[in-house]
């Protein structure tokens, strides 16, 4: 799917990257804790998440991923949108609980970031 | 080895706002002399964790970035408060981060072994009461 059918199935409001809608997407990953998405993201995807501070674009800065889904109608301040933007990152927000909207878009077939899990090392 | 570039950042202590700004101008410059994919998302992510730490946990620190025809380097020092039990530190999980730091969605302790996990050389030396100093290495053929 591209960022413009993820805007559809979420009934989402594109805040910023407006330009850059058609860039498909085949993975995403959920979470608040940026230490993980860190640690265990290592493709250009989809980040879902409810915080919005600095740190969440700077994390997906650095990851260069590709967009920022806000859940439960969050919205960032516009010094942190316009980051964003400088990053050339698209970032939409979705009045769903992180919950549905993940339920969603796997249905729609998009799929998890392939990540190592803390049992790994013991098999 | 021949050094193309050196630049240092200062990086205050508990700056949450400005955390990340190095890591930020780092990826920008090496990105304007050609390293890209990657290797650069590696230094990036790695630059960012240690840069993270530094404000988190450090009373203070300078970061620095050389870079060599075949390789770039980050350095972290800082002036304390240092890391009593190094082993510890390095393992997943271990964190002693505060609740302004885990609000931000930090304290995972995850950064440490993620650094190592990036670089291509790491290497990091603490004294308590004087401070640490990492090193990372990215080669960059
Ligand atoms: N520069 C430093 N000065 C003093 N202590 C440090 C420093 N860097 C790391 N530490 C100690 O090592 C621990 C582990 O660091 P690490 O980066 O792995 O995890 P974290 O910063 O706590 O959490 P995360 O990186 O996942 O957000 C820290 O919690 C802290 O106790
Ligand atoms: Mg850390």
């Amino acid at each position: 799917m591209t960022i413009a059918d993820m805007v559809n199935i979420l009934n989402a409001k594109v805040l910023r990257g407006a330009d850059k809608l058609d860039t498909p997407v085949y993975t995403a990953c959920c979470s608040d804790l940026m230490s993980d998405v860190l640690a265990f993201v290592d493709e250009k995807t989809v980040l879902i998440t409810g915080l919005t501070n600095p740190h969440v674009v700077r994390t997906s800065e650095m990851l260069d991923l590709k967009c920022l889904v806000f859940v439960r109608g969050k919205i960032p301040t516009e010094d942190i949108l316009d980051n964003a933007d400088e990053q050339g990152l698209v970032v939409i927000t979705s009045k769903l609980t992180a919950f549905s909207a993940c339920g969603l878009l796997y249905d729609a077939g998009l799929r998890g970031v392939p990540v190592p899990t803390a049992w790994d090392a013991e098999e | 080895m021949e050094e193309l570039f050196r630049i240092s950042y200062p990086v205050a202590a508990a700056d949450y706002t400005s955390a990340g700004k190095a890591s930020t101008d780092i990826k920008r410059r090496l990105k304007q002399l050609g390293v890209s994919g990657d290797v650069l998302r590696r230094v990036a992510v790695a630059s960012y964790e240690v840069e993270l730490n530094l404000v988190i946990h450090s009373l203070g620190g300078e970061l620095t970035l050389t870079v060599f025809p075949d390789a770039a380097q980050l350095v972290s020092a800082d002036v304390g408060p240092g890391i009593p039990d190094l082993e510890m530190a390095m393992r997943e999980g271990y964190s002693t981060a505060n609740d302004e730091a885990r609000s931000l969605g930090f304290g995972a302790g995850m950064g440490l072994p993620n650094m190592k996990r990036n670089a291509d050389e790491f290497s990091i030396t603490s004294e308590k009461g004087v401070g640490t100093t990492i090193t990372m290495l990215f080669r960059l053929q």
